[in-house]
């Protein structure tokens, strides 16, 4: 330390400016520049090197702020995301081309990427993509895919990114700018300064019941604020999604039903929290049951399940079992896979607030009403009298759509009237929030001799762990889509959730149904070899079309745009086919393989009403507002309802200025899930756009084909060259408002689960190229080839990025990803593809134009990880023969795979 | 919260008397805190004089222990260097590579830890320093188990000491991921090539027993092969490793797959000395 330092205060240079602040100089710099120096861009995503959102340049070295010592940077050079940006010219061209590539998704890992990005480019190397993926391996990213941030880093010119442009245009984000240059709040950067802070008991066992000693002494000895107890919930101890299933205490009562399962909560100063004595609980642990095959005979979970099943979903059409002996071929085979972590670099972060009898929540979340009603239920309160504040969501992909955090810190704001806050370590995210459900599917198809499907039954048992979640939804899901996009007369499809002692499984893109397309397309791929048919050519074969019924009897008349997506897949199938072959004629040690495999989904709720309600308003000035509540995690909700709004309304979108998410002023448009913003919401957006559009017309004499312009101090309307102001009332509010709602049409489904679930299916089909080392069944993947019926595209990049960001994640379900409760904690245990994992992907966007969408858009999101990991397992057997049925595919399990087959 | 800086060896050894945690680039002791608060006292070895750098010592060279994993990649090292410089671009990421030093790799100890193949291949000695002086140690009989060392209460690792060997060396990493990834197993090698056959060949593999080990038996089987016999010996010859079942994969896997491992390593040495 230099001799100038008072005592306990350390020195160095933040961005330029020279610094002093008191810090326990052993503290980590990433807690000092955040809670310290206020520098809220450096993101704390794991605490252990493991993610890298936390980098720095010290001394123009990036370096991990989690992992230096503050007391290390004394006297050095410090630069972060915001200050390099601010201040430096390369940083400045790099966050524009971010911006025009969208590099940045949900934003939160941007700062560590863009700082590692800014010491490659200074270091004057000639760049290429290996040079790129070296310097930038250390961070991670769930959302992207890393292709855009590949490209935005080869790209780092002066060049502009799109401003300007409605449906159909590749503009770049609107709420893009403070994600690239540092001035994005997540859920922890917006903790009031004072706020005290809340940390969670949890039980360290699978089952155990407990007992607490003498609380309130112990509170008083550690000199803590407050301890929280099942006692201490003033409404409901319970929370849950799902009608009928709300079924998680807030705190367990008695006995913990799996490791991590809260039991109290304990508030106070976090330095006091940091260093605890022993809180004093005492457990006895008891026998728990870890999978669905050891729960049927075990202890109840809840009383009123027998057998530990939570619900079961059922579709059946024509006659399976009599099709199925008449098939000419059958396959058959059982599939399985693991816990899959949502792995979002954003941890669960709230902070709240009491307002005289109101509480104010700011958290990351994907669904801002739902929290609201469940926290009113908990606190004992009227929903209006709670309100949530969404900050930007680092990424959720599911899970953020469950309460995490923000009971704790309601609770205790509410209890002290002081500003609480809380963040999960990274072990708490893991290991506590809701998972993707693990699968033991068994499968059987049966064809005729030209291939075509006659028949396919489906048992899948899905690991809903110790509460519900959205375990019914994948329930019910998982029988809908388990057919894929295939035409299929007779059909049975049976699904099972199963409640264990293990962490509740919940949302996680795709609500069971990559599971089943792991089963149901790699076995197509097993049909198509017994047939000699083609495998791209069987699917176009059965791929569903406009006018066939699905396997729950719905009928689409237009946008079933399968077997176009199949169609757009032919010209590179042909020749990666061709090229493999090639490659493998040599007998090489590292054999190539093609892989695809299509996938559906349908868009918004199952069978339910979930409508959006947009609100927009025009001020006397003429502004336009838009109260856009679909909360956007990165996929670009705020730019694509947007588009639409301002498309409806015919203005530019920079003349749209947007206000929300934040329930006290905007409407509730839904959640942030099942594939329906775009959809759902977009629709609202649009005819509120209209609507607006007809009262400004309306006001102004103007016909359909006027132009409307905001112009500063009211509105223009533009007709056969004659410009005139629109005279908007005078108000205290709105000039001009309008309140749109849009609801799917859906039609219930019967016991045999024949209806019409949703009003929209997307379709997608992938194929991949890759290599398999035969000696080390190690994978290497090539390219990914996408073709996705979107509808319309709304904003060509931005679901260009929702298909990379899928395809990684997708790629980490099939090679590296599985959550062990106790063992995988951590994010270097836990693996997730990094930036060397994911080939070039090359996307067709199909336009098929849907008959509901909003300009014929559909959702998009949980697409496109669908098809991946098939296939990826069906190019895999190509090169090499070994046909994985259990995940992941590492390399381990492929070379036993390789060796089974005699090789 | 203390974080003691000192500048001299002597100055950090006397810290050490009055106890704290030893720390250089934090790669190791920070995640080990898992989400508890920093030890009270601390001892930054970083700005200890002498200690960072590589250096030619007599007959041999000196790695400073709080050489980064970055001053390896970037330093000009003779061919039998090789396998260490590529382990250094293999471990965690550059921000690791920036921040962890080479003898905090020994120390923590780790049955995965990325550096100690290679340096067993160089015949890597420890030097340690202590109240009473230095001593060195080999490699080999330093670390004693996973997180186990032999370095002492009140010592402290100041060097590397990797004698002048012939040869070239090599080094293969087995993950799941490209980057950020803890090894299944991997293996370094030096091999001595003259007239197209193994003179001499230092192997050593990590990730497959609790320690990384050296391979004498395998070793003394490659004297006099040529490229083309590599293959044969590595999957016949007795390898005296213990891998286990774990997260990463399968003990089987690993007593399999590390045998391909090893003749690649082998064939990457031989054939970039076929080049140099």
């Amino acid at each position: 330390m230099s001799l100038d330092e008072p005592k306990g205060h350390i020195g160095f240079t933040l961005n330029g400016d020279e610094i002093t602040i008191p810090s326990p100089v052993t503290a980590r710099l990433s807690e000092v520049l955040r809670e310290v120096a206020g520098a809220k861009d450096v993101k704390v995503g794991c605490n252990a090197g493991d993610c890298g959102a936390c980098t720095v340049l010290v001394d123009g070295a990036p370096v991990c702020a989690c992992l230096t010592a503050v007391g290390q940077v004394s006297g050095r050079a410090v630069e972060t995301q915001s200050g390099l940006v601010a201040g430096d010219v390369v940083a400045q061209r790099l966050a524009r081309s971010f911006q025009r590539h969208q590099a940045a998704q949900c934003g939160i890992c941007t700062p560590g990427m863009m700082v590692s990005a800014v010491a490659l480019l200074r270091s004057g190397q000639t760049l290429d993509e290996a040079r790129v993926a070296d310097a930038l391996g250390g961070v991670l990213c769930r959302c992207t895919g890393y292709r855009k941030i590949i490209a935005a880093v080869l790209d780092a010119s002066e060049s502009d990114p799109v401003a300007e442009g409605g449906v159909g245009a590749r503009i770049e984000r609107l709420d893009g700018w403070p994600k690239v240059s540092g001035t994005e709040r997540f859920g922890d950067d917006v903790a009031p300064a004072d706020a005290l802070s809340v940390m969670v008991i949890r039980s360290p066992y699978h089952r155990a019941a407990f007992t607490f000693g003498d609380l309130e002494s112990w509170r008083e000895e550690a000199g803590l604020d407050l301890i929280l107890t099942a006692a201490d919930v003033p409404g409901d101890n319970l929370f849950g999604v799902i009608p009928g299933f709300i079924d998680q205490p807030v705190f367990a009562v008695d006995e913990a039903k799996y490791r991590g399962e809260p039991v109290a909560a304990v508030v106070g100063a976090a330095e006091l929290l940091a260093a605890l004595p022993p809180f004093p609980v005492t457990w006895e642990e008891r026998p728990a049951v870890l999978t669905p095959e050891d729960a049927a005979k075990a202890d109840l979970l809840h009383p009123t399940r027998a057998g530990n099943v939570m619900c079961r979903g059922y579709v059946a059409r024509g006659d399976a079992a009599g099709a199925m002996k008449g098939a000419s071929v059958r396959v058959s085979g059982d599939f399985s896979t693991g816990f899959i972590e949502h792995a979002y670099i954003e941890p669960e972060a709230a902070s709240a607030r009491r307002v005289g009898n109101r509480i104010e929540v700011s958290c990351c979340t994907q669904a801002p009403y739902m929290n609201r009603d469940g926290l009113a239920g908990i606190l004992g309160l009227k929903p209006e009298d709670v309100r949530i504040l969404p900050t930007a969501v680092g990424g959720g992909f599911g899970s953020k759509l469950d309460l995490s955090a923000q009971p704790y810190v309601a609770l205790a704001a509410w209890i002290l009237d002081r500003p609480v806050r809380m963040a999960y370590t990274r072990t708490e995210s893991i290991a506590t929030t809701t998972k993707r459900h693990p699968s033991a599917v068994h499968m059987e198809i049966g064809a005729d001799e030209d291939g075509r499907i006659v028949a396919a039954t489906f048992d899948g048992v899905f690991n809903t762990g110790a509460y519900s979640s959205w375990g019914p939804t994948v329930a019910n899901r998982v029988p809908i889509h388990a057919s894929g996009p295939y035409l299929t007369p007779n059909y049975e499809a049976k699904s099972a959730g199963i409640h264990t002692n293990t962490v509740s499984c919940g949302a996680f893109r795709g609500f069971g149904v990559p599971q089943s397309a792991v089963a149901q397309e790699q076995l197509y791929d097993m049909l198509a070899d017994r047939l000699g048919i083609d495998r791209l050519e069987l699917r176009r074969r059965n791929a569903i079309r406009n006018g066939e019924p699905t396997v729950t009897g719905q009928v689409f008349e237009t946008g079933m745009g399968i077997d176009a997506c199949f169609d757009a897949l032919k010209p590179e199938w042909d020749r990666a086919l061709a090229e493999a072959e090639a490659h493998n004629a040599a007998r090489p040690a590292r054999r190539r393989g093609v892989g695809v495999a299509g996938g559906w989904y349908g868009c918004g709720n199952t069978s339910m009403s979930n409508p959006s309600t947009i609100r927009a308003g025009v001020t006397p000035a003429g502004e336009v507002m838009l109260h856009q509540g679909a909360v956007d995690i990165g996929q670009g909700s705020n730019t694509v309802i947007a588009q639409i709004f301002a498309t409806a309304l015919g203005v530019p979108v920079s003349a749209v200025t947007l206000v929300g998410a934040d329930t006290d002023v905007t409407p509730d448009a839904g959640k942030t899930s099942a594939s329906r913003q775009t959809f759902v919401t977009g629709n609202a957006a649009r005819l509120a756009g209209e609507a607006l559009r007809a009262q400004i017309l309306r006001l102004g004499n103007g016909g359909q084909g006027a132009e409307i312009t905001p112009a500063g101090d009211g509105i223009a309307l533009t007709e056969d060259g004659v410009t005139r102001r629109v005279p908007l009332p005078e108000a205290e509010g709105y000039a001009l408002e309008v309140v749109e709602t849009y609801d799917p049409p859906t039609l219930p489904m019967d016991a045999n689960g024949q209806g019409s679930p949703y009003a929209v299916f997307g379709t997608a089909a992938q194929m991949v190229e890759l290599e398999v080392d035969m000696e080390l069944g190690t994978v290497r993947l090539l390219k990914f080839t996408a073709a996705h019926d979107v509808g319309r595209a709304i904003n060509p990049l931005l679901a260009e990025g929702q298909i990379e960001g899928g395809i990684a994640q997708g790629i980490g379900l099939a090679m590296m990803e599985s959550f062990i409760p106790g063992r995988t904690e951590n994010l270097h245990d836990y693996l997730i593809p990094t930036i060397g994992d994911v080939p070039a992907i090359e996307s067709i966007l199909i336009e098929s134009g849907d008959m509901h969408g909003p300009y014929g858009a559909k959702g998009l999101g949980e697409h496109c990880l669908i098809p991946t990991a098939p296939a990826v397992l069906n190019a895999i057997a190509h090169a090499s023969g070994a046909r994985i049925h259990h995940l992941p595919a590492t390399p381990d399990r492929v070379r036993a795979a390789i060796l089974a087959k005699g090789h | 919260m203390t974080l003691h800086r000192p500048e001299s060896l002597d100055a950090a050894l006397a810290l050490l008397e009055g106890g704290g945690v030893l720390l250089a680039g934090g790669t190791d002791v920070y995640p080990a805190l898992r989400d508890g608060a920093p030890p009270s006292a601390m001892i930054d070895l970083t700005g200890v004089a002498g200690l960072r750098g590589i250096t030619r010592d007599g007959s041999g060279w000196r790695i400073g222990a709080a050489t980064t994993w970055t001053d390896v990649i970037r330093a000009a090292l003779p061919p039998c260097f090789d396998g260490l410089k590529l382990a250094a671009r293999e471990v965690g990421s550059v921000q690791i590579q920036n921040a962890g030093t080479v003898a905090g790799n020994i120390c923590n100890a780790s049955p995965a830890a990325d550096g100690v193949p290679a340096l067993l291949t160089l015949e890597a000695e420890v030097e340690v320093a202590g109240a009473g002086g230095t001593r060195r140690v080999a490699l080999s009989d330093f670390i004693l188990g996973p997180r186990q060392t032999n370095l002492r209460g009140g010592e402290i690792v100041t060097a590397l000491l990797i004698p002048d060997v012939p040869g070239q060396g090599g080094f293969l990493k087995l993950g799941a991921r490209k980057y950020l990834v803890i090894s299944i197993a991997m293996v370094a090698a030096v091999v001595e090539t003259r007239a197209g056959r193994i003179a001499g060949a230092r192997v050593a593999v990590g990730a497959c027993s609790p320690v990384a080990r050296r391979l004498p038996a395998l070793e003394a089987a490659l004297a006099g092969a040529t490229l083309a016999d590599v293959p044969a010996i590595c999957a016949s010859a007795p390898l005296d490793l213990s891998p286990i079942d774990d997260v990463r994969a399968s003990a089987a896997y690993r007593a399999e797959s590390v045998r391909t491992l090893i003749s690649r390593t082998l064939s990457q040495a031989m054939e970039a000395a076929h080049v140099a």
